[in-house]
């Protein structure tokens, strides 16, 4: 991936050397160029293709902000509902993500979404102890972290 | 100014007011929440959820507002937010990790507590 880097800015500088432009939008086109080129010859050049990687951060922040403002809304109800309508409890939750890295976006994630806690984690990073608002709804909030978060950090770190 | 300028005007100057109106009205819910709930865990997802988008919707309103007024483009308004997004999570978990360390029990109806149950398998083998 750092190599791929590398080869994109060579291509955004002689680019602003053939043009005789040395200024900042004309380096910025070089890079849009080199990504085309890039993409292209994506083949020839050893390992992935890193902007795909660009893309899905941007897909994982993305999802966070959505995560989060349904988050606020499910908070909301809670808040102003006159009679205790949450049924708090604590889950276990099996990891697929190992390293410390991933496992740190996850637990932000999980304490930033709906109903979800992230209170610890067991000493060999197997499994998550999260708290959640409504332990009723224990199973659907698993498949989703299972296949929304883990899915789209994996995508990003692997 | 020309027409077309009075109106971006008018319409940043809602999107400002809308922003702060709902960032400060999060920030009110999480107060109440942190109040009415009955145990630390249950106060801290109050306390970290609606406050985050709370303080992220003020900032956004006082980024808008300086660009607007006094043609400022702040960056440290955008890094608090981002801070924010990073530092609020592992706060609350630290803090959670940390009270139920000490033995604090969250409030569970007819239910087992998985880390309590984890705790207890570790001292016993």
């Amino acid at each position: 991936m750092a190599f791929q880097i590398v080869i994109n800015l060579i291509i955004a500088i002689m680019w602003m050397f053939l043009g005789e432009s040395y200024t900042t939008p004309s380096f910025i086109a070089g890079y849009l160029f080199g990504i085309l080129i890039l993409y292209l010859l994506r083949r020839l050049i050893p390992g992935k293709f890193y902007f795909s990687r660009v893309i899905s951060i941007i897909k994982l922040v993305l999802l966070f902000i959505k995560e989060l403002v349904l988050s606020n809304i499910a908070m909301i109800k809670y808040i102003y509902s006159p009679k205790q309508i949450a049924e708090p409890g604590v889950f276990a939750l099996p990891l697929d993500v190992k390293s410390d890295w991933e496992i740190t976006l996850l637990t932000s994630l999980i304490s930033l979404t709906p109903g979800t806690l992230s209170v610890a984690l067991s000493d060999d990073n197997s499994k998550l102890f999260i708290h959640a608002m409504n332990i009723d709804d224990v199973n659907e909030s698993i498949y989703d972290i299972k296949n929304s978060f883990e899915k789209a950090i994996m995508e990003v770190t692997r | 100014m020309t027409e077309t300028e009075i109106l971006f005007h008018i319409i940043v100057n809602i999107l400002i007011i809308l922003s702060i109106l709902i960032g400060s009205f999060l920030i009110l819910s999480a107060s109440i929440g942190i109040v009415r709930f009955p145990d630390i865990y249950t106060k801290l997802h109050a306390a970290t959820k609606a406050s985050t988008l709370g303080l992220a919707g003020v900032l956004i309103a006082a980024f808008m507002f300086l660009y607007i007024q006094h043609d400022i483009v702040s960056g440290k308004l955008l890094l608090a937010i981002l801070f924010m997004f990073i530092t609020n999570p592992v706060s609350a978990h630290m803090i959670s990790r940390a009270a139920h360390k000490k033995g604090i029990k969250p409030v569970i109806k007819n239910r087992k507590d998985a880390y309590e149950q984890y705790k207890e398998n570790i001292k016993t083998n």
